[in-house]
C-alpha cells in the first residue's frame, strides 16, 4: 500500500488532486481511500489530503500518519508546516518551487540523501495554462515522473470524469508540462 | 463459507465509480425506486441529498422531491409519504436526527419502512462536525432497524438492502443505515454498483404495501392513505390497546434477524458481496483470548491491527457489530463464549453510566456460565482518530488482563489526554 499525503492551503485543490489520483488507480484496478484532513475549510489556510493506493481492499479508517510520499502544493508552506513529519525513511517529497535546491534542502531542514526530493515550476505552469494559481493538477504531473503510481491515460479520464472538457483540457496540459519539467534536485 | 460462488451479476458486469460513502448512499437511492426524498441539509450527509437533487434535477429519477425547512418536517413528510404507500427516503445526522426525534417513534409505531441515512456526527454543545456515535444512540429505543456499515461499498449495499428489510410483510419498520461522518462520508473509495434493472428486480420494483383485512370492508385493502378506501393510521389509543400495539412492535423486531440473514444472503448470490451473517461480522474468534468488538469503519483499523497481531503469534480476534437493532444478544454472546477477555468499543457514551453497546454485552453475556471478562472503552468521540497505533496499544492492555485474569478499571478511555 502506497499512502500520499497532500499539503496545501484552502482553495487550491489539495483535496481534489488526492481524489484525482484515486480516480486514476482505481481506473487502473487499484483499490483506493482519498479524503482530506476533515474541518471546515477556510480559503489560504494550511490543509492536508491523503490517498492511498493498494493491490489489496483497504482495512484501515484512519488518517495517513507515516506516509511514502508527500505533495507540496504550495511553496509558501515549507517556512510553517514541517511537510516530512512521519515521511518514511528514503520517501519522496514532491514541491511545487523554483528556487535553488540547496535552499529547498533548508527550507525542508533535512540533509542531501535522506529523501527523494522533486520539484516543479508548478504556480508558474498554473498561471501559464490556466491564468490562475491552482497549482494541483501541475503537481500529480510532477508525481507521475517521480513515481509511476497510475497510468497517464487514467489520469486523463478521471480528469475529463471529475471536470467540463475545456477544464479537463488545459489540465491535461498542465499535467505534462509539469512533467516535462519536473527534476529530481 | 470460503467456496467461491459465480455471481448472478459477475464483477465485470457492475460499474466502478470512484465515490464518497455520501455520494454511494445517493446512488444507491437513485437506483431504489424511492418515490419521496424530504430532506434538509447538515454536515456531513449534505451530499447525500446534494447529490440526490442532482438526480432529480437531470431527470434521471421519478422521485418527489421536497427540500423542507428543518428535519421534524423532514421525517413527517417521509411518515405522511409512506403512509400513502409511497418508498421514502431521507438522510440526517447529528442535531439534525435529534431534532427528528418525536418523529422517528411515529414512524416505527406506524411500522412505515422509511429508510434514513445517518452520517454519523457529534451532538453539540460544542459544536463539533465529526464522528461520533451518539446521534445513532439517541435513537436507539425509538424502533427502528439500525445497521452500521464499514466502508463505502457496504453503504451503498446496505442502503439497497434496508429497503428489502423494511417493507419485508414480517417486519414492516423503518431502518437506518448508519455510515461514519467524514471516515465515511467524504471518504472516496472504489466501489461497484449493479445495474438498475438487477436493483428493481432485487427491489420487487416499486413499494408494494401488504393487504389488510377491515371489518368495515370486504374485501382486503392495502394498508395506506386512500381516500377511496379510508383507514386511519395512529388514532388515539390509550390503555385499552396501546400496550398490545407496542407488543406487535416487539415482535416484529424479533423477526428482523432471519431476514436481515435472508437479504443478505440473497445480495451475495446477486452481487458475491455479504457481510459475515448480515448481523454480526466475526474475524479470527475461533480460538481467539482476546476479542474486541466495534462498530463502524474503526472494524477496519481494528481488523488490520488483528492480522498483524495475529501474524506475531497473538490470539486477538474481532466482531463488527453491523447490526444495532435488534441487538444480537445470544449470537453474540455464542461467538464471545470461551474468550478470556472481551473489549467493547464505544464511539458514545451514556453519560452516568457506560457506553451503549457494552450495556448490551453485559446482558449478553450474564447467562454464560464462564463468562469472558469485560472492558469498555469509549472512543473517538467528536472525531477523535483511532489510528493503527492506538488499537494496538488497546489490545496489548487486553492481552495483559487475559493473563491476569482480572480486570482492574472497566470503563477506559482511548486517546483522550489525562
Amino acid at each position: 500500500m502506497i499512502e500520499v499525503r497532500w499539503h496545501g492551503r484552502g482553495g487550491q485543490g489539495a483535496w481534489t488532486a488526492a481524489n484525482l489520483l484515486a480516480m486514476a488507480a482505481a481506473i487502473d484496478g487499484k483499490h483506493v481511500q482519498s479524503f482530506p484532513a476533515f474541518g471546515p475549510e477556510r480559503s489560504g489556510a494550511p490543509i492536508l489530503a491523503f490517498t492511498r493506493i493498494s493491490d489489496k481492499p483497504i482495512d484501515l479508517h484512519s488518517m495517513v500518519y507515516d506516509p511514502d510520499i508527500v505533495v507540496v502544493l504550495d511553496p509558501t508552506l515549507l517556512k510553517n508546516v514541517k511537510v516530512t513529519e512521519g515521511l518514511k525513511k528514503g520517501g519522496l517529497i514532491v514541491v511545487n518551487y523554483e528556487g535553488s535546491p540547496d535552499k529547498l534542502y533548508q527550507l525542508l531542514g533535512i540533509g542531501r540523501g535522506e529523501y527523494r526530493v522533486v520539484i516543479t515550476p508548478a504556480t508558474k505552469l498554473a498561471l501559464e495554462i490556466l491564468k490562475r494559481p491552482i497549482t494541483n493538477t501541475a503537481m500529480i504531473g510532477a508525481l507521475l515522473k517521480a513515481e509511476k503510481l497510475v497510468r497517464f491515460e487514467s489520469i486523463e479520464k478521471a480528469l475529463y470524469e471529475r471536470f467540463p472538457k475545456p477544464i479537463a483540457e488545459r489540465n491535461v496540459e498542465l499535467i505534462k508540462k509539469a512533467y516535462e519539467e519536473a527534476r529530481e534536485v | 463459507m470460503t467456496e467461491a460462488v459465480t455471481p448472478k451479476i459477475p464483477l465485470e458486469k457492475q460499474k466502478l465509480l470512484t465515490v464518497n460513502g455520501d455520494e454511494a448512499v445517493a446512488w444507491a437511492a437513485k437506483q431504489s425506486l424511492v418515490d419521496v426524498v424530504a430532506a434538509y441539509p447538515i454536515t456531513p450527509q449534505t451530499i447525500i441529498v446534494e447529490k440526490f437533487s442532482e438526480f432529480v434535477a437531470n431527470g434521471e429519477v421519478h422521485t418527489e422531491f421536497v427540500p423542507v425547512e428543518s428535519e421534524h418536517s423532514a421525517m413527517s413528510a417521509c411518515v405522511g409519504a409512506a403512509a400513502a404507500g409511497a418508498r421514502a427516503f431521507t438522510a440526517t445526522a447529528a442535531n439534525g436526527l435529534a431534532l427528528m426525534w418525536e418523529i422517528l417513534y411515529i414512524a416505527a409505531s406506524l411500522r412505515l419502512p422509511i429508510v434514513l441515512a445517518v452520517a454519523n456526527r457529534a451532538l453539540s454543545a460544542p459544536i463539533n462536525i465529526h464522528c461520533d456515535h451518539s446521534d445513532a444512540m439517541g435513537m436507539r429505543d425509538s424502533g427502528w432497524v439500525q445497521l452500521f456499515v464499514e466502508n463505502v461499498q457496504e453503504a451503498y449495499d446496505t442502503t439497497i438492502q434496508a429497503f428489502r428489510i423494511g417493507e419485508d410483510e414480517r417486519v414492516l419498520l423503518p431502518v437506518a443505515v448508519n455510515l461514519d461522518g467524514f471516515f465515511l462520508s467524504h471518504t472516496l473509495e472504489n466501489i461497484h454498483i449493479l445495474p438498475d434493472e438487477a436493483v428493481h428486480e432485487f427491489l420487487g420494483g416499486y413499494r408494494k404495501v401488504p393487504k389488510v383485512k377491515v371489518d368495515y370492508f370486504e374485501e382486503e385493502v392495502p394498508l395506506m392513505l386512500n381516500p377511496a378506501r379510508p383507514l386511519s393510521f395512529g388514532p388515539l389509543d390509550l390503555y385499552d390497546y396501546y400496550f398490545e400495539h407496542k407488543m406487535h412492535q416487539i415482535e416484529a423486531m424479533k423477526r428482523v434477524p432471519e431476514v436481515v440473514r435472508e437479504v443478505n444472503e440473497e445480495w451475495y448470490a446477486l452481487t458475491g458481496r455479504r457481510y459475515g451473517d448480515g448481523v454480526l461480522v466475526p474475524y479470527e474468534v475461533e480460538d481467539a483470548d482476546v476479542i474486541v468488538t466495534v462498530l463502524g469503519s474503526t472494524a477496519g483499523t481494528v481488523r488490520h491491527i488483528v492480522k498483524k497481531l495475529r501474524g506475531e503469534g497473538k490470539k486477538v480476534g474481532m466482531v463488527r457489530i453491523r447490526m444495532f437493532r435488534p441487538f444480537p444478544h445470544k449470537e453474540l454472546a455464542e461467538i464471545l463464549k470461551g474468550t478470556k477477555v472481551v473489549g467493547v468499543m464505544d464511539r458514545a457514551i451514556s453519560f452516568g453510566s457506560y457506553g451503549p453497546s457494552f450495556l448490551e454485552i453485559n446482558t449478553a453475556l450474564y447467562d454464560l456460565k464462564e463468562k469472558p471478562l469485560l472492558v469498555n472503552y469509549v472512543y473517538g468521540l467528536g472525531g477523535r482518530d483511532a489510528p493503527p497505533a492506538l488499537i494496538e496499544k488497546m489490545f496489548e492492555e487486553l492481552l495483559r488482563d487475559a493473563e491476569k485474569g482480572f480486570v482492574e478499571k472497566k470503563l477506559r478511555f482511548l486517546g483522550v489526554r489525562e
